[in-house]
């Protein structure tokens, strides 16, 4: 069962999240923006970072990489795929997540420990989390704002004080099949309590157990 | 900005003396490229011509010393085949003219001096001076320099896991900001500035060359270089994190992949440093065609080319066989190249601009041999008057003081500058941002690095050669109660006017302090910057040294000391020699309101050695380790408190022994018995529980100086 | 008054974000695309009925806060 970890020019978390998947028993790869084919893969993670320097708006310039037409169509059969932070954004400008990332609401980044709470265990990031679970994992993020005119998504994880303003608080949410999610800290972040939490663990391994039970939900 | 009149020398800057000086070396007038070049590499900034030879009492040598002053960055051995590479750097000047730039392209000129040596740069450290915040400028421009930091640093990936603010009058018109940055390499990935050997070509990585940063010297303001308008020559330099994140990324696989036989980036002096610097350093000459430079803007001249600031750009040195590989990890990249030139047998720089010479001139003539200066020094003799200020507070009303500490911007919370930051990038950050040293693990390793940055211009203005020295014990302290041996340092020198005599014995008598007290640990001084002309309207700033440490935690302890780890019931100790009532140069002093005086109580160099080495061990057994430095040990414990939740007891609370700041001194809390304490040097002060803090007689509720101390600065700031 | 407001950096400063856009655009197939550079405009209703007057206005607001007069030129159009 292997991820691949896609990097585009700027993604910077990409190696945190190797170091995370391969702690907790899964086997990853970082792969290339240009590549074509995820063939070799079990499931996706859009990394952290600030792919093409958050220019125009983020996520959407990388939305046109190569590798994003695989992982538009991995997505579609159900594989899990997963966008952290930066990710998240990508999978929102890409179509694939509902809604749209925008400025923190006081407009400044912010760089600290945050408290989640499980809403929904039916996705790629919490099904092994219980719900009202929560937990405690660094957010890092300026444009980590959550909007959704059209009310649709289904919210994963929320905040327990909303510190950028998110609609329905949420931190994390998930598409109708619940096999693409995006979350705004950073479960990676929180997987040793050296570092100040061990509560990300139960995320990624979540992640790690979807690609054993690919796909997911049948299409 | 008045045009210089003149000769074109002096337009540029330089004397006759120095004219006469490439007069000598070319044995003819030189060209205006030429001349050019010789302007920016024999400035202050980059020959160290005042400065130099009192840099050369720098101790600089230690058996894990890979790399000393001199190269882009220091470099020293840490075991199992790693090396640690480490610069600082300031960037005032460009931070008053605009901060959010001037402090994001320092970001970027420290991050590509330490990838330049093959490191992957892991940390970035800042120290930031400004104004009192009750001015509108200042709130301005420490928003917009944390803006900067935060706006590079987190785009670029290199996370900020420390530094400092302080705030005083002298830095109004001259804000500084210092950058430190720490990289790690493998042993055989260092790369150094060296061109190679003959035949060894050039190319030219990174962003496209502009005007970036020329008018700024006001030294091509002048028609001497042809026609070009001063509008059109801009002082700012704009820094695009993107780029330079991709310039590492390129620069380490080129590193990986051995295909670069040196590397030199691309800072002040631009083309300039980096054709002379590494061609002097191989012993070699080159020859440059200008024609082939990528660049952002037409009608460039030869002097412009050779002196632009241009951001993200770096020089690489490539055997002729590996050319077509370099430029396929560029192109992976998304990073323009350009082949500008090859490496020749002989001593001379050729620059060839337009199909014709425009320059040519020994190489290590432009790095090595600007005429150094012996600038007069003399012992201001204001000192005299200064010294003998008394201050004391024995009357003022100990929870009062520590109230008004707490809720000083320089001392409460950094929380509102370091949530902009990311700290946590690379899972590596173990005591990040508000504490005393950072401490950083390394993955695979038992292994953890501390860092410590520490400034203190007002004590250092009292006595310059105390406060360096006591700068750099302080530093030594930090990283020690984070369980780390001081292994090297580098300084950051902000000083005023060199040309006044007070002022370069305010560098000297710094220099000694920092020399001396790294004799004491044993260390090096393995890199440094020397920042000048901080002043304004003819009043300097404080000098203000910078001290960036590095230590070593081999092991890690397990569970390092955090201010965080207070229990109920647990004891205070007090550890180091017994505070005198000497107030001098003390934020006690600042926030009564009494006039900076004094003398500042001398360091002393085995008390410096024994509680470093104390406090290293005991990192690895107590819950709660704190150096005693800006407001004492009341503010000391206060901190400890706020961060575990929980109050405590001070038993004798003299006021002075209080706020006193005197050298060589920390707090453990431990439950008892949990280690021993040396008799001569520990004394048990008091306990922790409840949720107040109480000093003697008063008592403080532990929500007022929480409240207090997280408020201090957003308030201050009007945030 | 509708008053519009272009914010450009002044055309010798780096604009690292119109250099990134036009780069993305000719990975799209717009390779004919050159000069890309990223402005910022600013609408705003300003009292008044003396358009000279209101563009003085304007442009004194562009100096003091909305343009940064070290990085970026402005035009200060009132349009009704």
């Amino acid at each position: 069962m292997r991820t691949a970890v896609i990097v585009f020019p700027g993604t910077n978390c990409e190696h945190d999240v190797v170091y995370a998947l391969e702690a907790l028993g899964g086997e990853a790869e970082i792969v290339w923006h240009r590549e074509t084919s995820l063939d070799d893969f079990d499931g996706v993670i859009l990394p952290g970072g600030f792919a093409h320097g958050d220019y125009l708006r983020t996520g959407a310039i990388a939305r046109f990489s190569p590798v994003m037409s695989d992982v538009r169509r991995m997505a579609e059969n159900g594989a899990p795929v997963l966008g952290i932070c930066n990710g998240f954004q990508m999978l929102c400008e890409a179509g694939l997540l509902p809604g749209a990332l925008i400025a923190n609401r006081d407009l400044s980044f912010i760089c600290r420990f945050v408290d989640l709470e499980v809403v929904d265990t039916d996705t790629v990031i919490t099904r092994l989390a219980s719900e009202g679970e929560r937990v405690r994992i660094p957010l890092n993020s300026y444009e980590g704002n959550w909007v959704d005119p059209s009310a649709g998504g289904r919210v994963a994880l929320r905040y327990v004080d909303n510190p950028n303003g998110s609609q329905a608080r949420a931190a994390a949410v998930a598409n109708e099949r619940g096999n693409v999610a995006g979350i705004m800290p950073h479960p990676e972040r929180g997987i040793e309590d050296i570092l100040g939490s061990s509560d990300g663990q139960v995320l990624l391994e979540s992640f790690l157990q979807s690609l054993v039970d690919y796909p997911l939900v049948p299409a | 900005m008045t045009t210089p009149t003149g000769p074109a020398h002096q337009k540029l800057g330089m004397t006759d003396d120095e004219y006469e000086s490439i007069v000598g070396i070319l044995g003819r007038e030189p060209l205006p490229a030429e001349l050019a070049m010789y302007s920016v590499m024999w400035s202050e900034h980059c020959s160290y011509k005042s400065s130099r030879r009192h840099l050369e009492r720098f101790p600089t040598e230690a058996p894990w010393v890979v790399v000393g002053p001199g190269e882009n960055a220091g470099v020293v051995d840490i075991g199992d085949g790693w090396l640690a590479a480490l610069r600082i750097e300031s960037h005032n000047h460009p931070s008053f003219v605009e901060p959010y730039q001037g402090a994001a392209t320092g970001v970027g000129g420290i991050l590509r001096d330490v990838f330049t040596m093959g490191a992957r740069p892991i940390a970035l450290w800042d120290q930031i001076r400004v104004g009192p915040l009750d001015q509108p400028k200042n709130r301005y421009l420490l928003k917009g320099v944390v803006s900067g930091i935060a706006g590079y640093g987190n785009a670029v990936g290199v996370p900020t896991v420390g530094g400092e603010i302080e705030f005083d009058d002298c830095y109004s018109g001259n804000p500084l900001v210092n950058v430190m940055c720490l990289g790690i390499l493998r042993k055989e990935q260092l790369v150094l500035g060296t061109a190679g050997t003959p035949g060894t070509i050039a190319v030219l990585l990174g962003k496209a060359t502009g005007r970036d940063g020329i008018g700024g010297a006001s030294i091509l303001a002048s028609a001497s270089f042809e026609d070009e308008s001063e509008e059109k020559r801009p002082s700012v330099q704009v820094g695009d994190p993107f780029e330079e994140k991709k310039l590492i990324e390129a620069c380490l696989e080129l590193y990986e992949k051995s295909l670069v036989v040196g590397v030199q980036d691309l800072g002040a002096a631009g083309l300039s440093c980096a054709t002379s610097e590494p061609a002097g350093r191989a012993g070699l000459g080159m020859r440059i065609e200008l024609d082939a430079v990528h660049r952002r803007e037409s009608g460039m001249t030869a002097p412009e080319l050779l002196m632009s600031e241009s951001q993200e750009r770096m020089m690489a040195f490539v055997s002729p066989g590996n050319l077509d590989r370099v430029l396929a990890v560029a192109d992976k990249w998304e990073i323009e190249t350009a082949v500008v030139g090859e490496v020749k047998p002989g001593p001379n720089l050729t620059i060839r601009h337009n199909g014709r010479v425009v320059a040519e001139v020994p190489a290590a003539s432009l790095a090595n041999d600007a005429p150094l200066l012996d600038r007069p020094s003399a012992r201001p003799g204001w000192l005299d008057d200064v010294w003998s200020a008394q201050t004391s507070v024995n009357d003022v009303e100990p929870v009062d003081l520590l109230l008004k500490l707490l809720d000083d911007p320089a001392i409460g919370s950094s929380a509102w500058v370091h949530e902009q930051y990311d700290h946590m990038l690379f899972l590596s950050t173990v005591i990040g941002p508000g504490s005393d040293g950072s401490l950083l693990r390394m993955k695979g390793t038992d292994k953890a690095l501390a860092v410590s940055t520490d400034g203190n211009g007002r004590l250092c203005y009292l006595d310059p050669r105390r406060g360096a020295a006591r700068l750099v014990y302080e530093a030594a302290l930090n990283v020690a109660v984070a369980g780390a041996r001081p292994l090297a340092v580098v300084d950051n020198l902000n000083f005023g006017n060199p040309e006044k005599p007070e002022v370069m014995w305010q560098l000297i008598e710094t220099v000694e302090g920092i020399s001396g007290a790294c004799e004491a640990l044993g260390i090096p001084v393995v890199g440094g910057n020397v920042s000048f002309y901080n002043e304004t309207d003819g009043v300097d700033i404080h000098p203000t040294p910078v001290v960036g440490l590095l230590g070593l935690a081999d092991p890690m302890p397990s569970s390092p000391p955090r201010w965080s780890q207070a229990n109920e019931g647990m004891e205070i100790w007090e550890v180091g020699p017994e505070p005198t009532d000497n107030l001098a140069g003390s934020a006690a002093q600042r926030v009564a309101g009494e006039a900076l005086g004094g003398r500042p109580t001398a360091p002393s160099p085995e008390r410096a050695r024994r509680v470093v080495t104390l406090a290293a061990d005991l990192a690895h057994l107590v819950p709660v380790l704190h150096d005693i430095s800006d407001g004492g040990l009341a503010v000391a414990v206060a901190e400890i408190c706020i961060a575990s939740g929980v109050g405590a007891r001070i038993n004798n609370a003299e006021p002075a022994a209080m706020f006193s700041e005197d050298p060589h001194r920390f707090v453990v809390v431990m439950e008892s018995g949990t280690a021993d304490l040396p008799a001569d040097l520990a004394t048990r002060v008091g306990i922790i529980g409840g949720d107040s803090l109480s000093l003697g007689s008063g008592t403080l509720d532990l929500s007022i100086i929480t409240n207090a101390w997280r408020q201090a600065l957003p308030s201050a700031l009007g945030v | 008054m509708k008053v519009t407001v272009t914010i450009n950096r002044r055309p010798e400063i780096a604009d690292p974000e119109g250099t990134t856009v036009e780069r993305a655009l000719h990975d799209l197939g717009y390779t004919e695309t050159s000069g890309v550079r990223m402005d910022r405009v600013v609408h705003l209703d300003v009292k008044g009925d003396d358009a000279v007057a209101v563009k003085a206005l304007v442009e004194e607001m562009c100096r003091r806060l909305l343009a940064n007069p070290v990085l970026e030129d402005f035009e200060v159009e009132v349009t009704s």
